[in-house]
């Protein structure tokens, strides 16, 4: 059956590792500013925005679904926008995945981003202040190396997060071949086709997966807790 | 801090657990007055309206849990509480009672399914059959047609025209047939291959524009209802089923849009 095949399976591994590798990038990019600043600012703003980063820690996945199905559509919001844009429509591709993903894992990247740039002593970014060290040299120099384990399990959990995703791709990706396809959809198709020696491969394959990820996330943290010592 | 936090949701877990198994284990057991019916996902609204004719005059109760046919058979062969299967299919039904937790002797057909072209757009389906042959498609939702017995008749459909090669890469798949409307009627997908009976509860709702398949492109989607092992003593379940052959039940069942 096609979704037994030797060409679905290789399709689905890759449309996985790229969706998880390129949500985990785009999260890292609007996550470190985003971080930086609910850490930082007394904006009344932070507590209303603080609860709408992590939202999808809590909502549903077929809440998220929904109202992506629904925005991505033609006269939706989203496919609106696109559409103004000269852009093809989100529904159903690839980008779309993305764009769900990035929203569903964004917690993940953003809440040990946060925590890690709480605690880095006010001194030190004084102290490399004093020293007229310029901001973006601040950044990569004094924080960036102190923020090392917030972001190691930032992008961690945002790739494992992505990779564990299912009832929001289930709901707006469609089942495409190549192209939204993703391991944990293709895992459900066995299971429905009762093709089960496949679906344990999988299931196996995907929890040893989990688990390295979690155990290297482990290790890394305590090495780095380790060397700061 | 972390551990903290790991610790907390263990607990939270645990705590839950037996709480949930407590619920459910004072939940009481069916009495034989209802009849738990499991019913393939297009033919959840006839069940419905079936099972509340069938409660009004029997005055026993029927509950519907809908799901594909492929995961109501996983449900079934793992001990899920059903009396009754409304299959999509005859095969799945079939093998049931092959495999002795269905009984042979009520097996029979019940519904016989149709295809139609259809999109939630009024002026987008106009001369249906030219569309399909070679008009310009850009996204066609079907049910999986690995899973779901509308979506292999989609597929022969597409075989049919000689476009399935072609179209495959443009298919948008629900895992259900219920899930491929779902797509067309919110308009995420302009144009789906949809079961007669979801079509015309969409256009009750809302105006749309279809073109219906004929008969002969695809093999026939026979329908098939078994009586359960579980619900071999149960009265609701047999009259229910007896209920299902009744000419009133069959002209409620054309009326869904079934053959």
């Amino acid at each position: 059956m096609e979704f037994t095949s030797h060409t679905t399976w290789v399709a689905a591994i890759w449309v996985t590792l790229k969706l998880a590798t390129l949500t985990t990038l785009i999260l890292l990019v609007l996550g470190t500013p985003l971080a930086w600043w609910l850490a930082h600012t007394r904006s009344p703003w932070r507590m209303p925005i603080g609860a709408v980063v992590s939202l999808p820690m809590v909502l549903p996945p077929t809440v998220l679904g929904f109202y992506l199905l629904l925005g991505m559509a033609p006269d939706g919001p989203i496919g609106r926008l696109t559409d103004a844009l000269g852009l093809a429509s989100l529904a159903f591709t690839f980008n779309g995945l993305l764009l769900a993903s990035v929203l569903y894992s964004l917690p993940f990247a953003v809440h040990p981003l946060q925590a890690g740039f709480a605690a880095i002593p006010a001194p030190a970014l004084e102290a490399a202040a004093t020293l007229r060290a310029s901001p973006p040299d601040r950044f990569l120099t004094v924080i960036l190396p102190l923020s090392r384990p917030a972001l190691i399990t930032a992008t961690l959990f945002s790739f494992a997060h992505t990779v564990g995703e299912f009832g929001v791709v289930l709901m707006v990706g469609g089942n495409i071949d190549g192209e939204t396809r993703v391991l944990s959809v293709l895992l459900y198709d066995q299971v429905e086709g009762m093709a089960y020696a496949d679906a344990h491969l999988l299931a196996a394959g995907l929890l040893g997966f989990s688990f390295a990820l979690l155990l290297l996330m482990q290790w890394l943290g305590r090495r780095t807790a380790v060397a700061h010592g | 801090m972390r551990r903290n936090w790991v610790a907390g949701l263990l607990l939270a877990v645990a705590g839950w657990l037996p709480a949930t198994s407590l619920a459910q284990s004072a939940k009481p057991v069916a009495k034989p007055a209802q009849a738990r019916i499991a019913v393939a996902a297009n033919f959840t609204d006839a069940a419905r309206k079936l099972a509340s004719d069938y409660s009004k005059q029997s005055g026993q109760k029927i509950e519907i849990s809908s799901a594909s046919t492929g995961k109501l058979y996983a449900q079934i062969v793992n001990g899920a509480p059903f009396d009754v299967l409304l299959s999509a299919d005859a095969e799945t039904p079939r093998r049931l009672v092959d495999e002795g937790l269905a009984d042979g002797a009520t097996l029979h057909d019940y519904a016989i399914g149709r295809l139609v072209l259809w999109s939630r757009d009024p002026a987008r389906v106009q001369g249906g059959e030219a569309l399909l042959r070679k008009g310009d498609i850009n996204r066609l939702a079907i049910a999986n047609p690995a899973l779901a017995p509308y979506g292999a008749a989609a597929r022969e459909v597409l075989q049919h025209v000689r476009r399935w090669e072609e179209l495959k890469p443009r298919l948008v798949m629900g895992e259900n047939i219920n899930q491929a409307s779902q797509f067309v009627v919110t308009g995420a997908a302009p144009l789906g291959l949809l079961p007669r009976s979801l079509v015309m509860e969409a256009n009750r709702k809302r105006q749309g524009s279809g073109w219906e398949i004929p008969a002969a492109w695809h093999a026939p989607i026979v329908q098939s209802a078994v009586l359960l092992k579980r619900g071999e003593r149960n009265p609701a379940a047999r009259g229910f089923l007896t209920y299902l052959r009744s000419p009133a039940a069959q002209r409620q069942i054309h009326s869904f849009g079934y053959d």
